[in-house]
């Protein structure tokens, strides 16, 4: 019964996985803000223009030199499509007190939010850092990229433009 | 068997609740459909023997550890569940985890004010001191509970929390129940105009395990609770935070079973502004290793989290030798300082220059004998007599490093770092006879942009030390094509090794491909034997050879 069971799951979560075309929101969990607020992501919006939601820690080197490289370009992405970026930081409590200084001493214009349970990351099925979404201006998340290499951000910022001016990726 | 109700219950709801696969058209006004998402991880790897590293014969050749997570939400109510699968698990995780099964399972229903979840969770209170529960996939750490979870906020600023379960422990759960209760006051948002600048947190949690005592010799505690106190003020460019954890008695396998209290406090500094960050953090740890099975070994059924304060190194010979906290008693402070020069500035250049500097240090804690005929520590007895903040004579670990990273043009960026530390090998593996590790590491690490797609990074790192195996060497080339594709190749090398038909390389070669949400990764070569960090949470890795798979996918 219980290998039947799995087997229907695996056919099912299969069957949804692979046929889901439309729309996916971002999930509704608790997150703290650096000033130790507590939000909810339901509510993270930027007034109809697209945002870049990017899981990180400060112990992860490709994150840092990720949001580096797009902080080299952050002020002209934000002029011309006035994407805002969040950076959600996964470090624990061993570091959570660090991201605070640790952004400010990188100089980065990110709004941050802080994820120390995981709760954000599972919501939205983050393996590992970094990874990156983008969501539209109907907040849905339309993109979404894991890892880094030098020059992803140029992947990001073409699917960026597009989605600012209401273009389907397909 | 287990899991079988379970299943069939979420089976039964991803039947019952029709989604969006057939499209939206049709579907009455109103309906919202549900969302089906998850993720999906696999790690195999084909053993070789290779004897001269001290890599075993594996009869079954190929082993594999994977997992796929599924969860479903529409509005307020979402489930999920994870399976995962070790045939057989690969060397170095615990064999303990081995079958296939859904060890994790759940439901939460959750409005504005509330939130219910039955089956499994992950929770914390705090900063975790008396309880955390948390998985790392990469270090086979899972202490998932078991059981009820409440999230109440009552009034805006309000959290209260209380929990109930048992822990995993592999494939199964402990023998031990934990049960909670944490609340939480932020007053910037209960009071949205009386702290506009400055925000005041206070919080409190309890935890309670309980397991039945049948130890023929000693009457042991059943009921175990301990209690946190945090408090945490921010204001503008400040912030900090304390917390004070106490335990009551709970003689277990972990502190040769004495009968003492348990301590620990954690404090936090820093202070930001717009290109600078200074921290400073400060801890004592006493007596705390807290399980909800008193016999427990390992990292297994711990109820509570104690961060290590010294900085997560990542190039691998500055992360050769990684501390890790110590439960039965520790004492240390850590600073951190991290600085942009701007850019444009003469010292700065175009584009700015980062520089940050780490120092941490921990000692044991003072312990004297509690009268004349019993020894620290005696199994039966309250063990030791300890005080507040006061230092032992037994230096655990220090570490000072530099890092200094520089862009200097589109086509050039470099990095590097210094570091100097002691570790003491002795105490922080639990082994004898190695005494304390004095090294220096450097590391360069060079990005060539060739194209705009098209990177070379290179990373140099040389580990010098007398004591252990020597020193070592380490040269790393990888090349990535964004947005998909990456090759790298770099050689371990134990140059400083005493004997020298034991001055092995370690050569390794990988290549993957990502798109979207999916990665794969094939590799062959050496791993050396060592100690594998996520997040500052440590395992030893066996040495092997052979070839490695891995395929990692988000939906």
């Amino acid at each position: 019964m219980k290998r039947a069971g799995l087997i229907v799951l695996a056919v099912l979560v299969f069957g949804y996985g692979f046929s889901q075309s439309s729309v996916r929101k971002i999930p509704s969990v608790n997150v703290k803000t650096l000033d130790g607020r507590t939000v909810n992501t339901s509510g993270i919006s930027n007034e109809g223009k697209p945002i870049i939601i990017s899981f990180w820690a400060t112990w992860c080197k490709p994150c840092i030199r990720e949001l580096d490289a797009i902080a080299d370009v952050y002020e002209d992405w934000v002029e011309e499509t006035g994407v805002q970026l969040i950076a959600v930081s996964i470090d624990d409590t061993r570091n959570t007190a660090k991201v605070s200084p640790f952004i400010n001493g990188k100089g980065w214009e990110y709004k941050t939010l802080l994820d120390p349970n995981g709760d954000f990351k599972r919501a939205l099925g983050v393996n590992m850092v970094p990874h990156t979404f983008l969501v539209n201006g109907k907040k849905e998340i339309v993109w979404q990229h894991t890892t880094y290499a030098d020059g992803d951000e140029d992947e990001l910022y073409e699917v960026l433009v597009k989605v600012a001016e209401g273009k389907s990726l397909k | 068997m287990k899991s079988g109700l379970p299943l069939t219950f979420l089976i039964l709801l991803l039947y019952l609740l029709p989604t969006n696969s057939y499209g939206q058209a049709g579907l009455p006004q109103g309906f919202i459909p549900g969302e089906v998402h998850g993720n999906f991880q696999t790690d195999l790897q084909y053993y070789n023997s290779d004897t001269a590293i001290g890599a075993p014969e594996v009869p079954e050749k190929l082993l594999m550890r994977g997992f796929a997570n599924v969860n479903y939400t529409r509005g307020k109510f979402s489930a999920g569940l994870r399976y995962e699968s070790y045939l057989v698990t690969l060397q170095g995780f615990d064999t303990r985890y081995d079958g296939n099964a859904i060890p994790y399972r759940y439901a939460t229903y959750q409005n504005e004010k509330l939130s219910v979840t039955v089956g499994s969770f992950y929770e914390q209170f705090g900063n975790g001191l008396i309880f955390r529960a948390y998985e790392e996939w990469g270090l086979g750490y899972d202490n998932a509970m078991d059981g009820i979870r409440l999230k109440y906020e009552p009034l805006k600023g309000i959290y209260l929390k209380g929990v109930i379960g048992k822990q995993r422990y592999f494939m199964g759960s402990g023998v031990g129940t934990v049960r909670g209760l944490d609340l939480e006051f932020s007053l910037a948002d209960m009071f949205d105009s009386l702290f506009s600048k400055t925000n005041i947190i206070i919080g409190g949690g309890m935890i309670s395990k309980y397991q039945s005592d049948q130890d023929p010799i000693y009457k042991l505690p059943e009921n175990v609770a301990a209690f946190a106190g945090r408090l945490n003020i921010i204001s503008g460019k400040f912030n900090i935070g304390a917390e004070y954890a106490y335990k009551i008695n709970d003689p277990s396998a972990a502190n040769n079973y004495i009968y003492k209290d348990g301590k620990s406090f954690l404090f936090t500094a820093s202070y930001s502004t717009k290109g600078l960050g200074i921290l400073l953090t400060a801890k004592q740890v006493d007596n705390m290793d807290f399980r909800s099975d008193r016999t427990a070994d390992g990292s297994s059924l711990n109820i509570n989290y104690i961060p290590a304060i010294s900085k997560v190194h990542t190039y691998s010979l500055a992360a050769y030798y990684p501390y890790a906290t110590q439960p039965n008693g520790e004492i240390g402070i850590q600073g951190d300082i991290i600085y942009k020069i701007k850019k444009g500035s003469a010292l700065g250049g175009k584009y700015g220059t980062s520089i940050s500097v780490n120092y941490s240090t921990v000692f044991s804690i003072m312990k004297s004998t509690i009268n004349d005929t019993t020894t620290i520590g005696e199994t039966g007895t309250l063990g030791y007599n300890s005080g507040f903040l006061e230092i032992g004579d037994t230096k655990y670990f220090e570490d000072l490093n530099i890092n200094i990273s520089r862009k200097f043009s589109k086509k050039f960026k470099a990095a590097i770092s210094f570091m100097y530390f002691e570790y003491n090998k002795d105490v922080v593996q639990g082994l004898s006879g190695y005494g304390t590790i004095y090294g220096n590491v450097a590391v360069a690490d060079l990005t060539f942009k060739l194209k705009p797609k098209n990177t070379i990074r290179v990373e140099l790192q040389n580990l010098y030390t007398e004591q252990d195996d020597g020193s070592w060497v380490m040269m790393l080339a990888e090349y990535t094509i964004a947005p998909h594709w990456f090759v790298a190749a770099f050689d371990e090398y134990n140059y400083g090794n005493d004997k020298s038909n034991k001055r092995f390389h370690y050569f390794t070669a990988q290549a993957g491909y990502k798109n979207k949400g999916n990665t794969f990764t094939l590799g062959y070569g050496r791993q050396r034997a060592g100690i594998f960090c996520v997040g500052g949470v440590c395992r030893n890795v066996p040495a092997s050879n052979g070839v490695t798979f891995a395929v990692t996918s988000s939906f």
